[in-house]
């Protein structure tokens, strides 16, 4: 692959095309293509892709294979209707309709789950993740800084009690900035990650603000006006995106006033979410009691770098939240089940947890109701920001599940008021379905035929752990009947790769099965590497499965092209330079245990050692020069052009 | 000598069932065998040190051909050959330089042709098993000649001494090439036993306070040098790797724990991970090629390389009988031993996969347990044996010090003959 590229560095001065031009640029760059793309015909046109200046196929070309195969499972006028709608959402948007009571029911929800979308991915979430929870479960309100006042009280009062002195706030929060907060958000499509950014940056920024400019803001809220965005909708939305944060802190500001203004009528709607913040509450509480033991016991043994992750006490929650199975009424049978099995680590591949929780939200929203006097868009948001926060505690969420969650929420606040709430259920459900099929299945299918054209005769292909990406296209390959060996790769603790090995050799395929440390000794041998991800970030960065990174550093060594499979969804803004900063912690005990070892046993007797810890990462971060190729739904490119998918994609992935 | 052939026999047969490993263990047994070999050996009056040359290599040929992998054997056999051939030339040298020429010369009468000149034959002799012993080096080279200057001068001195009783010089003689070879194996089995001290004696020089060290698997040259920082009062982290599939991480973090180190076992693949908030890399040696390349443990290359991503050094410790003499080629399969699948996956539950019987003529699955790793030069950024710290491109001066070059290859000889 660095060959190529390096071909290509010197071909390209020749040809001198400044800027984007894709037309003519094909045919050469073909040439310098191996001869493989040309075999078969359904690889050209992502070979030509992948070689074209742009790397991105235009969203809805016809003649692109990708985008008929996509076409084939979803009829394009849906799609063109869904995104003329969302158009229509942002661009004729028009600020003063914010103010009227209809339009605010309606596009109020955006900001609010878009905030906590968001907070589930920042490393405020992961420190505050209850408050975030709580948050979400009692209403799809306002910002941090009310978040976390709105906690402190919680800790302080009895949780009934609780419920109702949030209530006023909120009420009063919604009132006065949902309208300013959606509008900028609606103006800025680019929103969810601008916005967290922001809300972070300003954050202190907004204190400071907040105590000089309460009055001022406060006075101006009261009237209603937005004047400078609603002058001029396009030209204003810079200023209007500024605004939001200096508009933010009132909010904060009034919420810790309580809401004294109109506490009644908002806190009778909120009645029906009470018994679900109790087991929020509740299951704080414990949750809090029993990681504040959790923390006592392991705060010795935890690794000071990673103190900014949680880590629990293992086995201590599995049994408890079985137990509870049949109390807890507000949580959705489906969604518990899908708890336990990623607390159980029953479902632990990506895409696998992924299609487990849509499913299950699935089913969640098809035996959902809408209490009376309730809006379906938000109250059914609050409930899903409940269950993600239930998944969480369970564990964390990965980015694709994160990516997925964003996609529903913002479906369900898109949904047309006119719907009746059947209508609305089916469309949500079809929708999940949809994404589904096509994110998830259909992306597969796609990088399954990109990436079995790189697959030859004779190769010798090493993958490690068992992404399912990989696998499919090792079967589809091995069905197409190309002749080549596979070398799984497998560590400690978790050890998937036995499963795959035993799935491929029962398939027929040749398989040579070694573990992480020999992968220098093996990689002689091999001449492709295929490598699944959990993300890709914007930076080029590969977030994946830990010891992906190794692999790919000793490939590089070896001069062996790697080959990250990933499908599209899985891509993120976020940017990461190592895998600590943001990571997830297994089970430290599974580290210190050797399964079927019975003489690697040093480690029994030291388990409340003071100055012995375990780590157990569970993810790690692949620099992108180690990566030659990423294989995804949207053709073979490399790393560096994610952050482009990333920007050109987003809405056609949040809308589909 | 039946006594020794059980012995050798019996070492020969460890080896082979892998019974010892390690090049520690293993070094220093062969070296305790082959000084009983030399202590058994009975000596001719002539060519004793071609005698007991002959009969250590036909054993360290055996020793070496067992397992050839434990690199470290092979080393001490040319240590010792080297020690031989040392001392032999010590000896002649001193004997030439001292009184006794003339005995000297008598005793070479038998095989050299009786002549005039005694002393001519004696300088003759002198001169050959120095070429014999040594490739000229610069001082043999400047030894020389005032030699064969001052030896007419020497032997009309010697002819005019007393000679002594000839049995009684010949016994004192033999014996003392023996007595001497056998007192140099034993200063050697004692380097072997003390290199963990002396090089953990420079752990201080290294360590510095808050350092973060890494380490992958188990060595107990590693553990020492550790333990001697610490006991110097250094406070540092040590993240350990558990080191698949052996796991012999464990057994070095539950031993750095005992000695209040503040440790972090973590897995293998977290490594990369880890690196980036690493100081320094220590670990352990298999053997040392004379290339500066590192046989080592598997998974080692691994962690140069990302140590090297990182610029983190790589700091290799090794005892001086795990440095070889010979430059490596293709390591990572010729100085290489597979070991058993079942360390990574239950015969039982593939045991179906594993079977030839399938009829294909080859089995579906493979399993690949390497025991080494190579880690080439550049990838290492210091050596610490027990003579101080070296750079990789220094390797094969040190060496050269401890091995003569005739021994390199020790197998040449059995070739023919088998």
């Amino acid at each position: 692959m660095d060959s190529r590229r390096a071909s290509r560095a010197v071909i390209d001065p020749k040809v001198r095309h400044v800027g984007f031009v894709t037309p003519n640029a094909p045919p050469d760059r073909a040439q310098s293509f191996p001869q493989e793309s040309n075999s078969s015909p359904l690889s050209a046109s992502p070979a030509s892709n992948t070689l074209s200046p742009v790397m991105i196929p235009p969203p809805r070309h016809p003649s692109e294979n990708l985008t008929t195969f996509r076409t084939a499972a979803i009829p394009v006028p849906e799609q063109t209707r869904l995104r003329a709608e969302s158009v229509v959402f942002e661009g004729s948007y028009d600020p003063t309709e914010s103010l009227s009571s209809s339009s605010f029911q309606t596009q109020s929800p955006p900001a609010s789950s878009r905030l906590f979308v968001d907070e589930e991915f920042s490393e405020e979430s992961w420190l505050h993740r209850n408050n975030s929870a709580k948050f979400a479960s009692s209403s799809p309100a306002p910002g941090c800084g009310f978040n976390l006042t709105s906690v402190k009280e919680v800790s302080g009062g009895d949780s009934t009690v609780i419920s109702e002195v949030k209530k006023p706030a909120e009420a009063s929060a919604n009132e006065k900035n949902e309208a300013s907060n959606d509008r900028s958000k609606n103006a800025l499509p680019s929103g969810p990650s601008s916005k967290s950014l922001k809300a972070k940056t300003t954050k202190s920024e907004r204190r400071a603000l907040q105590e000089s400019q309460r009055a001022a803001k406060a006075a101006a809220k009261a009237q209603g006006n937005k004047p400078a965005p609603a002058a001029s909708s396009k030209a204003a939305k810079q200023p209007s995106q500024k605004k939001e944060a200096s508009i933010a802190p009132p909010s904060a500001a009034a919420s810790e006033k309580k809401g004294t203004d109109r506490p009644s009528e908002r806190e009778r709607k909120k009645d029906a979410p009470a018994p679900r913040m109790q087991f929020d509450d509740k299951s704080r509480v414990e949750k809090a009691k029993k990681r504040a033991l959790v923390n006592q016991t392991e705060a010795r043994n935890r690794v000071e770098y990673f103190r900014h992750l949680p880590q629990y006490e293992y086995g201590t929650q599995l049994p408890d939240l079985q137990s509870k199975l049949f109390q807890l009424d507000p949580m959705h049978p489906a969604v518990h089940k899908v708890g336990l099995q990623y607390l159980a680590g029953d479902v632990t591949e990506d895409n696998g947890r992924c299609i487990a929780m849509l499913q299950a939200f699935s089913e969640a929203i098809r035996d959902y109701t809408t209490p009376d006097e309730k809006v379906i868009t938000r109250d059914l948001t609050a409930k899903i920001g409940s269950y993600v926060s239930f998944l969480i505690e369970c564990r964390p969420l990965s980015t694709s599940m994160g990516n997925a969650i964003r996609f529903l929420k913002s479906r369900i606040v898109k949904l047309p008021l006119t719907l009746s709430e059947s209508e609305a259920k089916a469309s949500l459900c079809s929708d999940i379905d949809r994404f589904i099929n096509e994110k998830i299945v259909l992306a597969d299918k796609v990088i399954v035929r990109h990436a079995t054209t790189k697959i030859r005769d004779g190769d010798v292909i090493l993958t490690y752990g068992a992404p399912s990406v990989v696998e499919m296209i090792l079967t589809h390959a091995h069905e197409l009947g190309k002749q080549f060996r596979v070398v799984i790769v497998d560590s400690r603790p978790n050890l998937e790769g036995q499963s795959l090995l035993r799935r491929l050799v029962t398939k027929g395929l040749k398989c040579t099965y070694t573990h992480l440390n020999a992968v220098s000794y093996i990689m002689h041998e091999v001449s492709r590497v295929f490598l699944g991800a959990s993300s890709i970030l914007s930076n080029g960065i590969v977030y994946s499965r830990v010891g992906t990174a190794s692999v790919a550093m000793v490939a590089h060594a070896f001069c062996v092209p790697v080959l990250v499979c990933c499908e599209a969804y899985k891509f993120h803004e976020r940017v990461q330079l190592d895998s600590i900063c943001f990571n997830e912690l297994g089970d430290p005990n599974d580290v210190a245990k050797v399964p079927g070892r019975r003489d690697i046993n040093y480690l029994d007797s030291l388990d409340k050692k003071e100055n012995l810890q375990l780590l157990n990462l569970m993810y790690d971060a692949t620099p992108s020069d180690y990566i030659s190729m990423v294989v995804t739904d949207y053709g073979m490119i490399p790393p560096t052009s994610v952050p482009v998918i990333v920007r050109e994609y987003r809405q056609e992935q949040l809308w589909i | 000598m039946p006594d020794v052939h059980s012995l050798v026999n019996e070492f020969i047969l460890k080896l082979k069932k892998r019974k010892v490993e390690g090049s520690q263990a293993t070094a220093r047994l062969a070296a305790v065998l082959l000084r009983s070999v030399i202590s058994q050996q009975r000596i001719g009056y002539t060519n004793q040190a071609g005698a007991l040359i002959d009969a250590v290599k036909a054993v360290g040929e055996q020793l070496v051909a067992a397992n050839p992998v434990e690199i470290a054997v092979g080393n001490i056999v040319r240590r010792v050959l080297h020690i031989i051939r040392d001392e032999d030339l010590s000896l002649t040298t001193a004997a030439m330089a001292g009184l006794n020429l003339s005995a000297v010369s008598d005793d070479d009468d038998d095989d050299t042709s009786p002549d005039d000149h005694p002393v001519l034959s004696a300088a003759a002799v002198a001169a050959a098993a120095r070429s014999t012993l040594r490739p000229p080096s610069l001082q043999s080279l400047l030894e020389d000649m005032p030699d064969s200057a001052a030896v007419p001068h020497t032997s009309s001195s010697g002819g005019d001494s007393e000679g002594k009783s000839k049995s009684a010089d010949k016994n004192s003689r033999s014996r003392k090439l023996k007595h001497d070879v056998i007192e140099a194996v034993n200063e050697l089995i004692q380097d072997i036993d003390t290199c963990h001290e002396q090089i953990a004696e420079q752990a201080v020089e290294h360590i510095h306070h808050n350092e973060v060290i890494l380490t992958l698997g188990s060595s107990r040259t590693v553990l020492q040098f550790l333990c001697a920082a610490r006991e110097k009062k250094r406070s540092f982290r040590v993240f350990v790797a558990e080191g698949a599939p052996r796991y012999q991480g464990h057994l070095l973090a539950k031993e750095l724990v005992a000695r209040g180190l503040q440790t972090t076992l973590i897995t293998d693949s977290a490594i990369f991970a880890m690196i980036s908030r690493v100081n320094m890399v220590i670990v352990g040696a298999h053997a040392v090629m004379a290339n500066g390349g590192v046989i080592a443990p598997v998974g080692l290359n691994m962690v140069a390389l990302a140590a090297q991503r990182h610029a983190v050094p790589f700091v290799v410790l090794a005892g001086s009988h795990k440095l070889c003499p010979l430059y490596p080629h293709n390591p990572e399969v010729l100085l290489n031993e597979l070991r058993s699948p079942s360390e990574l996956l239950d015969f039982g539950e593939f045991s179906d996969c594993m079977d030839f019987g399938s009829g294909l003529g080859s089995p579906l699955l493979h399993v690949v347990n390497p025991a080494f790793d190579y880690v080439p030069p550049k990838l290492v950024s210091l050596f610490i044996t027990d003579t101080g710290g070296h750079n990789p491109s220094y390797m094969y001066r040190l060496i050269a010090d401890y091995y003569s070059a005739d021994d390199l290859v020790l197998q040449r000889k059995a070739a023919p003959s088998t």
